[in-house]
């Protein structure tokens, strides 16, 4: 060590007359902490460098970070170098200068992990004002995951030149950030940290929780310091907890812990007793501490401590928090800042939320309107709605694995999915459920056989793992509003589909004929049929453009959840509640039933972020009361057929 | 009282003798009595499909009389065996708690006692203190009361709810799906206090009984299940037969008449609902200690559907039609599912049955729904008007 | 009248912004017999709803009884019990079940769960059933399903099932439609001698089985009251004729 000062002292004066001149003398003068670098001395050297202001130093600190300099052992001169076999190209430092040597009488300089992240911090100031743009990124980036002091004043110099917008922004805010740590001055900190009071990206939230990072403290004394919060026993924080925080500031004696007393206890068995009292009667906590007791009044254990010794104890000190920074301006300021931040936030989260919950509704009302439509129209309900959705889902699937490009596999997939349930609908219909009418409850077993049915069928074909079925690459990634609001394009997507939906269906069924043979249908089947119109085929269209539908959602839904066969189940129970919340038999209706049960169950999440299933379970018990006050949904069908 | 709705239902000592007859079978056939025709594990398949039949006859008065397709009734099932679950749990982990502690140098408090235990239990879902659930789970008589009144409870309170507002039909299908729903949900969190989904396991180990063999409980219980069943059957067909099943029967025909007449519509239906929710949850009492496990996929709504089936292929309305439904698919289908069914080959596909029973399942039922609506048991009205 | 049995005031109800109802104000004593008559859409089966407690109106009062007690916001069971009987358009009875079942679920007994349960059949209630059935024509079907009878036969057996209820006021929506001259006959009958103890109301089309009732009548058109008296009174009323009879003349 001695030895090493030495060394620096000489090598300091040459280094001094040295100025701007060449770059060797001045890694000569550190010859010692380059060639054989710890975390420790290498720092030292590096500043002294820099200090230095030597030309070309960048290039040889990042030549020195990936292991492209060696040291001649003759004289200690340090080379930049390539090997070449048994052969090193070498290169002047300062000259430029190439020859070749054999690889023999040449050391390789390897500084470990540690040392080369010091160099990169060192490097750092060069390359914020590097020409290559993206060489000032990178160092800005790296400057962004360990900011240290020392980077603040090159960071903040770097900034005037700065020529790119983008960066120089990044820059500024960076160098916020840093000042609201590093600046010398109170004010200029402050300034810094008033500044970041409506930024709400997570980096900022992290400078300002840094800045306000606190340490428990325990004392006899008064609190002191630039105190955070005074715990007061009983209300912030259990006595017990208290006492723990006594013992482990070694200021009070340590508890005896049952378990520790038990062992205690066992250790000490003199001929069947401890203390006096027969093990047999050892079998509660109160025969046990006078055992203890005993054994402590003999000195062979710790004594007790008594619950009043506890008590005094943690009455006679006092429990605070004091901030890390001591200065209570700074931590003031920061602490308004983050206030202010963290309204923000909310705000963005509740717009995040609305969002999240926005694109549940769709999802929910792409799965429920085609049951809507049927059981509207036809009064029957169709357990197999799910296995529709699942089918649509396949036929995706399948349609990618001949058709490679996933924009024109959707494309195909959409009409194709809707033509397949469709089918499967009609067919359902018509072998089915024709037979059922007026049978309800029939309807529903019987579609429940088919949907086990399906089901299996899938499982059998497609085996039970999950398929994928791949979005688009323009709908991958998300909508960054900012750190708080975002929101993947496929959800956006499903939204716009859902919206489309709507559009459509209520096109169909208010500006077309079969839309307002429908309609009839619905409203008095027997005066719809003495009118002409066709229920049969009313029925049948209804119930196959219900099921295309569904293929349709299946489609959408397996773009961003997987594809397997019990995808439908997964989707039917809160399709059926979708409806029966929003009123039989309106379109509107299953609108306000999914856009309520999507809200409701994202709001329920948001209370109760770490437990879905428990989301899941309040939600489904709130429809059950929901039904009781509104038997007939939120849109209810008015009139005398309503009564009936 | 008993001679007058006998003789309305000239099937009940035509069922209850039948039953007996097969009781004994399976009694003397059974390795406890020595001669072990009948396999252990066979005996406890048998022991739970009594246990199934019971809740299916449960089923058939709810919906087949009623008129109520109940999607909850498998849900009561569950509580019943989750109850008693927690009795057999607690009561053989503290045995297992107090043998290992019982060697050491200091006798264990029973704080102590009760944390081994609680960690025991409740140590896979990070846990070890006991739930307010389990408040008496170390009482035997509590637990055996916890069997009837949860169940009865919350299909009362449920009912109540449901029927007062006049939610009928597909709706409240629907909203008993909802209900079981959102119990197997909240039972599959880790902090409802019942082990989440690993659920209640090792109950077909009767604390007070590691004594006696896995072939004398088996059989123990088989013979209760029976019991239970002969029991139920005659509640069951006594409920069903006179003015009550008058008015029970009305209301699934006619709900609007019967209210015309005079009767408190909703109080019959809650009775009713109230009533088979009681013994589905005793069948499940019954039936979990010989299937040795519960966990909250037990009680997914799908169970309660498959019940439904299983009454509707035995056919509805009358109770006979349940047992078979129940023991006829059940049976059937673990034949099916364990691999005892004959693979076919096709030549080009071999159908194995593992993979395609449920599709035959499936099929089969839509086929009863749309041409036997009166399920297997339709085929004894032919039996019997054959001769007249 | 002194002996008015259930008054019917001021009472209006709409659907939808149609006025079922209009103002409609009704008495009827006991003993009476009153068929009340109308185009379609007047409101006669929305009125019976009303009483009966399947609807409730909008504004109105319904008083029942010596002790005025008001029916709205009674429950349809509750208003059964109160001894108001209601026989439906369509013959409602339980097709599964034979016609002594039907008989004996109707018959007036203590209607709560326990009681019927707990029901023990009696000779006296099997004697009402005999003679209920007796009234009707029903004696020899009694141990038939209620399903296999003929559509007037059903019409009897849900009038007799009123019968069996006790009550003191019977609401018969067109007992006659269906029914060959032979049946009609006989329910004019039913109904004239089941008068003679008790109010009964009868809404009906036919002009020819209203005369046969010869009662007092109550024309309804558009929710309320157009004209009251005997059927001659009425039918030479002009309004009435103009919105009724004269409609199918024109």
């Amino acid at each position: 060590m001695l030895r090493h000062f030495l060394t620096l002292f000489i090598w300091l004066g040459l280094a001094g007359m040295a100025v701007a001149q060449d770059l060797q003398p001045s890694l000569q003068a550190h010859a010692g902490e380059i060639a054989d670098p710890s975390r420790s001395s290498v720092s030292v050297a590096l500043d002294d460098l820099v200090a230095s202001g030597a030309p070309h130093l960048s290039d040889f600190l990042e030549q020195w970070q990936d292991k492209g300099v060696w040291q001649r052992d003759a004289d200690g001169v340090f080379f930049y170098a390539t090997e070449n076999g048994d052969d090193l190209s070498l290169r002047d430092i300062d000259t430029a200068q190439e020859t070749t040597a054999p690889k023999s009488g040449f050391s390789q300089l390897k500084p470990n992990g540690g040392v080369r992240r010091l160099i990169g911090t060192a490097l750092v100031q060069f390359q914020l004002t590097d020409p290559d743009l993206a060489r000032r990124t990178s160092a800005i980036e790296s400057i962004a995951r360990r900011p240290d002091a020392s980077q603040l004043a090159p960071l903040l110099k770097s900034i005037d030149p700065e020529t790119d917008a983008t960066l120089k922004a990044r820059k500024i805010q960076l160098a916020n950030f840093m000042s609201a740590s590093f600046a010398p001055d109170t004010g200029d900190r402050i300034a810094a940290i008033t500044s970041m009071s409506s930024d709400t990206s997570i980096e900022a939230r992290a400078v300002l929780n840094q800045l306000l990072s606190v340490k428990a403290v325990v004392s006899p004394d008064a609190p002191k310091g630039n105190i955070a919060r005074v715990l007061k026993p009983g209300r912030d924080l259990s006595e017990a907890d208290a006492y723990a925080r006594l013992v482990d500031a070694k200021l009070a004696p340590p508890v005896i812990s049952p378990a520790a007393m038990r062992d205690a206890l066992a250790a000490n068995i003199d001929g069947g007793r401890v203390g006096g009292i027969p093990t047999a009667q050892l079998d509660t906590q109160t025969m046990r501490e006078k055992a203890y007791a005993a054994l402590a009044a003999q000195g062979t254990v710790p004594p007790l401590v008594s619950q009043d010794a506890k008590t005094d104890a943690v009455a006679a000190h006092s429990f605070y928090e004091v901030y890390e920074e001591q200065d209570p301006a700074v931590t003031d300021a920061a602490r308004a800042a983050l206030d202010s931040i963290e309204t923000r936030v909310g705000a963005a989260q509740a717009v995040d939320l609305t969002l999240d919950a926005l694109s549940l509704a769709s999802i929910y009302f792409l799965a429920a309107i085609g049951l809507a439509i049927t059981f509207g129209v036809m009064g029957v309900i169709n357990m197999a709605h799910g296995e529709f959705i699942m089918m649509g889902a396949y036929t995706g699937y399948v349609v990618q694995q001949f058709v490679p490009d996933y924009t024109l596999s959707i494309i195909v997939a959409l009409p194709l999915a809707f033509a397949v349930t469709f089918a499967a609908g009609v067919t359902m219909e018509r072998l089915v459920i024709r037979h059922l009418y007026h049978r309800p409850l029939e309807t529903l077993l019987a579609t429940f056989g088919i949907s086990v049915a399906l089901q299996q069928l899938a499982k059998n074909i497609f085996g039970t793992q999950a398929r994928p079925l791949t979005s688009p690459g323009w709908l991958d990634g998300a909508w960054v509003v900012s750190d708080v609001i975002q929101i993947s394009y496929i959800r956006i997507a499903i939204f716009v589909m859902a919206l489309m939906f709507l559009a459509l269906i209520l096109f169909v069924l208010k500006r077309t004929r079969l839309g307002l043979e429908v309609r009839a249908v619905t409203q008095n089947p027997g005066m719809a049929a003495s009118m002409g119109i066709n229920p049969d085929r009313i029925n049948m269209l209804t119930f196959g453009l219900g099921s295309g539908i569904a293929g349709i959602a299946g489609v959408a839904i397996g773009l961003y959840a997987k594809v397997t066969s019990e995808m439908g189940a997964d989707y039917i129970v809160q399709s059926f509640m979708t409806v029966v919340v929003g009123g039989v038999g309106n379109v509107w209706g299953t609108l306000a039933g999914a856009s309520l049960i999507g809200f409701l169950q994202k709001g329920i999440e948001w209370f109760n972020p770490s437990n879905t299933l428990a989301a899941q379970t309040y939600m489904v018990l709130f429809i059950i009361l929901f039904i009781q006050f509104r038997p007939k949904g939120i849109v209810a069908q008015k009139g005398r057929a309503a009564a009936d | 009282m008993h001679k007058t709705f006998i003789s309305q239902n000239p099937s009940v000592l035509w069922f209850i003798a039948l039953l007996g007859l097969f009781t004994l079978a399976v009694t003397v056939g059974s390795e406890a009595f020595g001669t072990g025709l009948i396999s252990t594990s066979m005996v406890k398949t048998l022991g739970k499909t009594l246990c199934l039949c019971l809740i299916a006859i449960a089923m058939d008065v709810v919906w087949g009389y009623c008129g109520i397709l109940s999607l909850g009734h498998f849900a009561f099932f569950g509580i019943g065996g989750y109850a008693i679950g927690m009795w057999l749990m607690y009561a053989r982990t503290e045995g297992i708690v107090l043998s290992s502690l019982s060697g050491q140098a200091i006798p264990s408090t029973s704080q102590e006692i009760s944390d081994a235990i609680g960690n025991q239990i409740f140590g896979v879902v990070g846990s070890s203190d006991f739930p307010w659930l389990w408040a008496f789970a170390d009482n035997l008589f509590l637990q055996l009361l916890m069997v009837i009144v949860v169940p009865g409870l919350l299909a009362l309170v449920f009912g109540w709810l449901a029927f007062r507002s006049r939610v009928t039909g597909v709706y409240l299908s629907i909203l008993t799906q909802a209900m079981t729903l959102a119990l197997s949900l909240w039972l599959f969190q880790n902090d409802s206090g019942l082990r989440g989904n690993n659920g209640l396991s090792g109950l077909q180990n009767i604390p007070g009984f590691e004594g006696s063999s896995q072939a004398d409980i088996s059989l123990a219980f088989f013979l209760g299940s029976a019991l239970a069943l002969a029991l139920g059957y005659l509640l069951f067909a006594w409920v069903v037969s006179g003015k009550m099943g008058s008015v029970v029967q009305g209301i699934r025909d006619n709900e609007a008449r019967v209210r015309f007449l005079g009767y408190r519509v909703e109080g019959y239906k809650l009775f009713i609902f109230t009533l088979t929710a009681v013994i589905s949850g005793i069948a499940g009492a019954l039936y979990y200690p010989q299937a040795g496990i519960i966990n909250p996929a037990e009680l997914a709504p799908i169970a309660s559907i498959y019940l439904a089936v299983w009454v509707a292929i035995g056919g509805r309305g009358r109770l006979y039609g349940a047992v078979i439904g129940a023991a006829f698919v059940s049976l059937l289908s673990s034949w099916f599912t364990g691999g005892g069914a004959p693979a076919i080959d096709l030549g080009f596909y071999t159908i194995l049955w593992t993979d395609w029973w449920l599709v035959l399942l499936g099929v089969s039922f839509v086929c009863v729904t749309l041409f036997f609506p009166k399920g297997i048991g339709g085929l004894f009205d032919y039996l019997v008007r054959k001769p007249s | 009248m002194n002996n008015t049995l259930l008054e019917v005031s001021g009472v209006s109800v709409s659907f939808d912004g149609f006025k079922a109802i209009n103002s409609l104000s009704i008495q009827i004593a006991e003993p009476e017999l009153r068929a009340i008559i109308g185009p379609n859409g007047a409101g006669k089966t929305t009125f019976m709803d009303i009483i009966t407690g399947k609807t409730k109106p909008d504004e109105g009062v319904v008083i029942w009884g010596e002790r005025n007690i008001s029916l709205l916001g009674m429950s349809e069971a509750d208003i059964a019990n109160a001894g108001i009987g209601r026989k439906f358009q369509k013959p409602t009875v339980f097709e599964a079940q034979t016609v002594r079942q039907n008989l004996a679920m109707a018959l007036k007994n203590p209607r709560g769960p326990l009681a019927v349960l707990l029901h023990r059949k009696t000779p006296a209630n099997a004697a009402r059933i005999e003679a209920i059935a007796e009234e009707i024509g029903l004696s020899d079907s009694l141990p038939r399903i209620a399903g296999e009878l003929s559509h007037g036969q059903k019409q009897w057996l849900e009038i007799g099932m009123l019968l069996a209820q006790e009550p003191r006021l019977l609401l018969v929506d067109e007992p006659a439609a269906g029914m060959t001259v032979e049946e009609r006959e006989k329910t004019t009958d039913i109904l004239k001698r089941a008068a003679q103890t008790r109010a009964v109301v009868v809404v009906e089309h036919d002009m020819e089985f209203v005369r046969r009732l010869n009662c007092k009548v109550t024309v309804l058109h558009e929710g309320s009251v157009l004209a009251e008296g005997s059927l001659d009174h009425v039918t030479s009323n002009p309004t009435v004729i103009e919105v009724y009879l004269g409609r199918g003349h024109a």
